[in-house]
Parts: C-alpha cells; sequence; structure tokens
C-alpha cells in the first residue's frame, strides 16, 4: 500500500513554522518512513501531483495568490490543517487589518521615511499577485479541519499532531506543548 | 471656559466636592451648560480631588453623558427589536428627512441632535424617542414633521406633552405622555394595599424576626437571578461593618422591561416601604435608588414622595416614634449603561466610577457600596417584602409555586392585542399569557428579555418560574411574520454595544458571535458555523465576568436550541470546502482599483 502523501505551503507566514516543522530533526526519517511529500518549499515541488492526506497550511492570506494556492490544497487534501499564528488567526501581517489598503501601500512605497520613489509608483506588474483589502486566516478562506497555535508550533508540537493523525490515534498535547509565555 | 468656572465649582461644592458622587456631578455640569467639555475635567478633577482620567473615563462611559457639544434637544430615537417591529425605522427616516441630518449629527443652527438608543422602557407604547428628559410614545411617521417643526420653534421639548397619561403619570410633578397599561392586577403589588401597614408591623418585631419572616415567605429576587431575598437581608445584617446600605435596583435596562416604570409611577411609597422594612431589618441608615437615566422625568415625583414621607416621619430619623431607627434614601441617577442593572456595576457607578462590573466574591452584601455590607435589591422585591410584612409570609407563599412564591409582574410586549402589566402568579403558564395578552399566531416569545430565553411554541405550556421559564419581567412577543434570526441579531448587536469592554470573552466573543449569526443570515453559512456558534456562546457564557457576558449568547444559544430547524434551513455544505462568505473578487477590489489591472487569477 503506497504511503500517504502530505503537502505544505508557506503563505503570509515567514517561513518560521516550516523551519520548526525541519527542527524534528532526525525524525524526519521517521516521518518519510510514514509518508511521501508532494507539492512542498522542502521538496520545491510546484503543483500537487495527486490526492493528498494531509495538507499544512502555513499564513493566512494576504494576496490572491495566496487564496489560489489554498484553493489548490483544499480541492486536493484530505485533511487541511493550520499551523501556526498566521494561519489560525492572521498574525502579524494582520497586524495592518484596521489601516485602509491604500494608507498601507502609500505608506510603504510614497511616504515611507526612507522611501524614494519620485514618480510615485505603486507595484502593479501583473506578475505581482494582488493584495487582499486585508490578511484572512486560512479558515475564513476554506474549510479547515485542525488548528494548532503557536509563533510557531513547536517541533514536538508538529511531531506529536502529525504522527497521532497519520496513525489513526488521538492527539496527546500536554499543556507544554501548548503554552507559549 | 473660564465664565464656566463659578458654576462648575458651584456644582461641585453642592455634592461636597466629595469624588463618590462625580455621577452627579458631571450629570449636574452636563444639565447646565448641555455637554461636558474636556476643558472641564481638570477643573471637576481637583474640585473632587481625583484624577482627571476618572473624570474622563465617567464621561466617556455612559452614553447619556457627552465632552461634545450637541443640539439644545437631542432626540434619541428608540432602537430596539419591539420599536424597530412597530416601524421605529419609519421614524427614523423621517426625521432624517425633516431634520436634514443623520444619526449623531447636529443640526447646522445647533438646536437638535439625533441618536439611537438601547430600549427606554416604552416598549408597550412603541415606537417612542426621548427629547431629552421628556418621553414622547406612540411615534407615527407621520407625526414628525409637526413635532420638528415645533421643537425649531421652541426647543422645549416638554411642550410636546399636550395629553397626559393615566393615574400618577399626569401628575403635575411628572407631566408625561406615557400610560401605565396596567392589564392584569393581582393580589401582591397591584391590588389595593395598606398603605405603611407591613412597615408598621415590621416595626413590632425585632430585625431577626422581619428576617425570618422574609425567609419564611421564600421571597426571591425580582430582577430574574431568583437569589432569596431574606438570605440576603441575613447575610448583610450579619456581615461586619459600622455602615450597611439598602440599594434599590431601578436599572430597568433588558429590553422589553417597564414595569418597575410603573411601580415607580404608581406604588413609590410601597417601594420606599420595602426598603424602610429592608433598612430595619439589615441595619442600615442610608437607601440608595438607582434610578435609569431614562426615567429622570420621575426623578422630581419621587423626590417629592420622598419629601411626604420625610414629613409623615417615615423616612428620617427615629422613624414611626421609633428611638434610633434612622434611615433616609437618595436618588442615583444613570446616564444610559444597561451593564448598571448588574449590581456590581451598579454599586460602582453608585460610587461615582465607570460602571465596572467587579469581582464576586467578596459579594455586596459583604463588601457592596462603600466596601460596606450592602443589599442590592429589585424595585419590585421591595414591593413584595412590604406586603409580606403586612399579609404575612404564609399569605404570601401560598400564591404561587413550591419554589417560586407570590406573582410575578410582567410587561408584556410586541405582536399582541394589549401589550402591557401583567401580574400573574408564579406557575402561569406562557400559553395562558399569551391570551391575556391577545397574541395570536406567535411563532417566537422572548422570556426575560436578550439576556433571558427565546422559546418557540414546544415551550408555551411551561409555566412563568424560577424553575421552567425564568424572567426579570420582560416578555416579547413575536409573530409568524418575524425573522427569529434577526430579532436574535438584533440582540447582540444590543450586547455588543453595552458591553462594558473590561474582559475579553464579553468584548471579543459578542462580536464574533453576531458575525457568525450574521454570515449564518445572508446564507453564506456552513453547518460548520452553528456548532462554532455553540461553542463560541458557552465559552463566552462560561468565562465571561460578569452578568452581562454571562447571559449575552443567550438568544444565539436559544435559538440554535428551539429553532433549530431556521438555521439547518440556512446552512448548507456545499462539499468543495470553499467558504461562501469569502468573496475573492470584492477583496482585491481595493488593490486592483490601486493597481489599475484586473485580478490575473480570477476573473468575474
Amino acid at each position: 500500500m503506497s504511503k500517504p502523501r502530505v503537502a505544505t505551503t508557506s503563505l503570509a507566514g515567514c517561513f518560521g513554522c516550516h523551519m520548526s516543522l525541519l527542527d524534528i530533526d532526525e525524525r524526519i526519517l521517521q516521518l518519510i518512513e510514514l509518508v511521501d511529500f508532494d507539492r512542498s518549499p522542502i521538496d520545491d515541488i510546484k503543483h500537487i501531483s495527486q490526492r493528498c492526506a494531509i495538507g499544512l497550511i502555513e499564513g493566512g492570506c494576504c494576496n490572491e495568490e495566496n487564496v489560489h494556492v489554498l484553493h489548490e490544497f483544499r480541492e486536493n487534501c484530505d485533511v487541511l490543517i493550520s499551523f501556526g499564528d498566521c494561519a489560525t488567526m492572521g498574525g502579524i501581517p494582520a497586524m495592518r487589518n484596521n489601516i485602509p489598503l491604500e494608507e498601507c501601500i502609500n505608506e510603504a512605497y510614497r511616504d515611507g521615511v526612507t522611501v524614494y520613489n519620485p514618480k510615485g509608483i505603486v507595484p502593479q506588474d501583473p506578475e505581482i499577485p494582488l493584495l487582499l483589502d486585508k490578511v484572512y486566516p486560512a479558515h475564513e478562506v476554506v474549510k479547515i479541519d485542525y488548528s494548532l497555535p503557536g509563533c510557531p508550533p513547536s517541533a514536538d508540537t508538529l511531531w506529536a499532531a502529525l504522527t497521532a493523525l497519520l496513525t489513526d490515534k488521538p492527539v496527546e498535547l500536554p499543556y507544554e506543548l501548548l503554552k507559549y509565555d | 471656559m473660564s465664565e464656566l468656572v463659578p458654576t462648575i465649582r458651584e456644582i461641585c461644592k453642592k455634592y461636597g466636592n466629595d469624588r463618590a458622587r462625580l455621577m452627579d456631578m458631571v450629570r449636574e455640569v452636563q444639565e447646565s451648560i448641555g455637554h461636558v467639555p474636556r476643558e472641564a475635567f481638570g477643573l471637576i478633577a481637583s474640585e473632587a480631588k481625583t484624577h482627571r482620567v476618572e473624570v474622563e473615563s465617567v464621561v466617556s462611559f455612559y452614553s447619556f453623558l457627552s465632552d461634545k457639544k450637541k443640539g439644545e434637544v437631542v432626540i434619541r430615537l428608540c432602537d430596539d427589536i419591539i420599536d424597530r417591529f412597530q416601524g421605529a425605522d419609519a421614524i427614523g427616516d423621517a426625521l432624517i428627512k425633516e431634520l436634514g441630518i443623520g444619526f449623531g449629527e447636529t443640526t447646522a443652527d445647533g438646536t437638535i441632535t439625533l441618536e439611537k438608543t438601547a430600549c427606554i422602557g416604552m416598549s408597550d407604547q412603541a415606537p417612542a424617542m426621548m427629547a431629552n428628559d421628556t418621553v414622547v410614545t406612540n411615534l407615527a411617521p407621520e407625526k414628525i414633521p409637526g413635532l420638528v417643526k415645533q421643537l425649531r420653534e421652541n426647543p422645549e421639548p416638554q411642550a410636546l406633552v399636550t395629553e397626559m397619561g393615566d393615574g400618577n403619570n399626569a401628575d403635575p410633578l411628572v407631566q408625561s405622555m406615557v400610560c401605565n397599561n396596567i392589564c392584569e392586577a393581582g393580589p401582591v403589588i397591584l391590588s389595593d394595599y395598606r398603605k405603611d401597614g407591613g412597615l408598621r408591623k415590621a416595626l413590632t418585631q425585632t430585625p431577626e424576626e422581619v428576617i425570618e419572616d422574609i425567609k419564611t415567605s421564600q421571597l426571591r429576587g425580582r430582577g430574574g437571578a431568583g437569589f432569596l431575598t431574606g438570605l440576603k437581608w441575613e447575610l448583610t445584617r450579619q456581615a461586619p461593618g459600622p455602615d450597611k446600605f439598602v440599594l434599590c435596583n431601578a436599572d430597568e435596562g433588558e429590553p422589553g422591561t417597564f414595569k418597575d416604570r410603573v411601580l415607580l409611577t404608581e406604588r413609590v411609597d410601597l417601594v420606599l416601604e420595602g426598603m424602610t422594612v429592608a433598612a430595619y431589618a439589615i441595619g442600615a441608615e442610608t437607601g440608595i435608588i438607582y434610578l435609569r437615566g431614562e426615567y429622570s422625568y420621575l426623578r422630581a415625583f419621587l423626590e417629592d414622595k420622598m419629601n411626604q414621607r420625610r414629613v409623615a416621619g417615615l423616612l428620617g430619623n427615629n422613624i414611626l416614634g421609633n428611638e434610633g431607627f434612622n434611615f433616609d434614601v437618595r436618588i442615583q441617577m444613570g446616564a444610559g449603561a444597561y451593564v448598571c442593572g448588574e449590581e456590581t456595576s451598579l454599586i460602582s457607578s453608585c460610587e461615582g466610577t465607570r460602571g465596572d462590573p467587579t469581582d464576586r466574591t467578596p459579594f455586596p452584601v459583604v463588601k457592596g457600596y462603600m466596601v460596606s455590607p450592602t443589599a442590592v435589591n429589585n424595585v419590585e422585591s421591595y414591593c413584595c417584602a412590604a406586603r409580606i410584612m403586612d399579609k404575612g409570609p404564609g399569605w404570601f407563599s401560598s400564591i404561587g409555586t413550591e419554589r417560586s412564591a407570590g406573582t410575578k409582574l410582567l410587561s408584556v410586549c410586541g405582536d399582541c392585542a394589549r401589550p402591557g402589566i401583567y401580574e400573574v402568579p408564579f406557575g402561569t403558564k406562557l400559553r395562558e399569557v399569551l391570551r391575556l395578552a391577545g397574541a395570536e399566531d406567535v411563532a417566537c416569545v422572548c422570556v426575560g428579555g436578550p439576556s433571558g430565553q427565546m422559546v418557540g411554541p414546544a415551550q408555551f405550556e411551561l409555566g412563568i418560574s424560577y424553575e421552567e421559564l425564568s424572567t426579570g419581567g420582560s416578555v416579547m412577543v413575536f409573530s409568524n411574520q418575524r425573522d427569529i434570526l434577526e430579532v436574535a441579531d438584533a440582540f447582540m448587536e444590543f450586547f455588543v454595544d453595552e458591553s462594558c469592554g473590561y474582559c475579553v470573552p464579553c468584548r471579543v466573543g459578542n462580536v464574533l458571535l453576531k458575525n457568525r449569526l450574521e454570515r449564518v443570515r445572508k446564507g453564506e453559512g456552513s453547518p460548520a458555523d452553528l456548532d462554532y456558534l455553540q461553542r463560541l456562546g458557552e465559552s463566552v457564557k462560561f468565562t465571561s465576568r460578569c452578568g452581562l457576558g454571562q447571559t449575552s449568547p443567550n438568544p444565539v444559544l436559544s435559538t440554535l436550541k428551539n429553532f433549530r430547524p431556521v438555521y439547518n434551513a440556512l446552512v448548507k455544505d456545499n462539499g468543495h470546502g470553499l467558504n461562501k462568505s469569502f468573496n475573492i473578487m470584492k477583496a482585491v477590489e481595493d488593490a486592483s482599483a490601486i493597481a489599475g489591472r484586473r485580478s490575473e487569477i480570477f476573473h468575474a
């Protein structure tokens, strides 16, 4: 029987959650005994190649490309997991949500004190995805099955959650794995 | 500003420069100059020997206080769901048209400010509004042009009152068009009674015997929580402290409730009698009636009644010749804050601060007003206590059910032929109440106001009582024509507005509940959203600090329980897991306009 496939992506996140995933260290050898990786920044596969059991989402949606990717994940994964605070709640990127988009863009590209932009040009190339009006946590855009909080969730947290899911056991996340102070 | 200094000093002096009377000071400054100017905060603070921020937080907390200049007349249109269903929106449109301003604005000549406010306790004569302290009821769109014209010519709202209401509403000190609408008088409160009979009898007994009688009567708090009044008095009496206080909660803010309005119009003596009995039982010398700002039209009348009692030896020193029994009452005006109906908030407000709830324990019976033992009871509870002393605890407990003794005043409003006050024995079935009020084709009844429960026909056989359908008095009737979730949504809007903001579950949770409910109402929800509402609602209830947050999810939770098919018809699982509530085209609209190009990924 073929191994279940796992896909991962980082949307409006800092890749910190993926770094945390790599922090499982040598257990990654155990993990690849259990699963095959499909689309992921880890193996640089650009699109999901076949149906996946699990999709791991880092980051929320700040632009249309994030939404596009998230749709691809939802359509091709049986179980979708938001991991990290940006995916589950919007996180740091969502700090812009109280400021109108135009003001954000003006500050970043036109009015900021270190900006040199005499023509006042803002990004408009079709290659650059359009920003959304605000940053949406993943569950606002698609159905999310599970959420793992943390900034980032620790390697042990991710390990415990993933192995429980893959071995069809109830996940046990003791207080130490969910405490962030 | 400098010309205001003597006025402000004078006002502060009138209240003994006592910081605990800050509410009264800022209220009076506002009455005198129309608002509480920010430049005056420092002066008021130094006069009252407190900090500027204390003044600022009081002024910013209460919706009837303002640091900005408003019109000579402030129109506050009552915006609860009952008024809306009776046409308040059309009244609002007519006001906007006639005044040429929107809500929250003031006419250019500075005459009239237009605002909305939460339930003003006139749901039996809706739609209604307040023009300064004057209540104008039974509004109709065609009356608005004349009304506005009159206010423009003579910015004196009292002139709008041409026909007086019944009973004491016509008293020279009230002069209000409000009607009592007493539809059913029960044996305890609204029938004829022997004035001060209860007090006279109580004074022949020891305070302990009075408390024993109240305990035997099984009287429970009429505000809705149902704590045993006798036990509360006993705990207050036993708590250590030189000064004890008797507080009357007349901050009747629960939408759809207006029975205290009627009691304070027609049974003032009975209320004061009950408070005096309580003072005697507890050993208190000071009482406070916390009167909601919306009922300030009753204030002069209440003050006069209190004076009459002082003259008659029923208040003051050595009451009824009883050497050493001294008790007097003052009125504390509220200023438009629902949360102040919660007893710890009410106490905060009486102490001259924001109406923030405080932690219980210690309970007010141990440490309440001025950190002293305090009994806070509902207006109706005091009426019952006075009657129990007169007629005996056995008489009282023989009325009602085993666990809910006596009668209950219900304020019935909404879709019924006879909205008004009904005094019925506890245990009376909801169906019977609806029959009395002439309510037909009823789809839903909200028992106990937004913080109570919304029930459907399956629950109409339940009785009004603490064990079945508990209510502080509010019974709102909604016919088959009404959208039940619109009602729940309006209630959530109310709680979002009225949350004091102190604790996160209430401040944030209620907004999240409302947002998700809106999503479901728009047909953009999925079945998972119903689970979310249920779980979040339970969390808010469980983790909130005071009664507001502990009950605010009830409109959602009780409709989820009693009207599940309504929700089920609105939510669909679309199978592909993409949320209907997320609209990508709308989300990229702004960026598309800024970049001057359309989305390359998503096309309409």
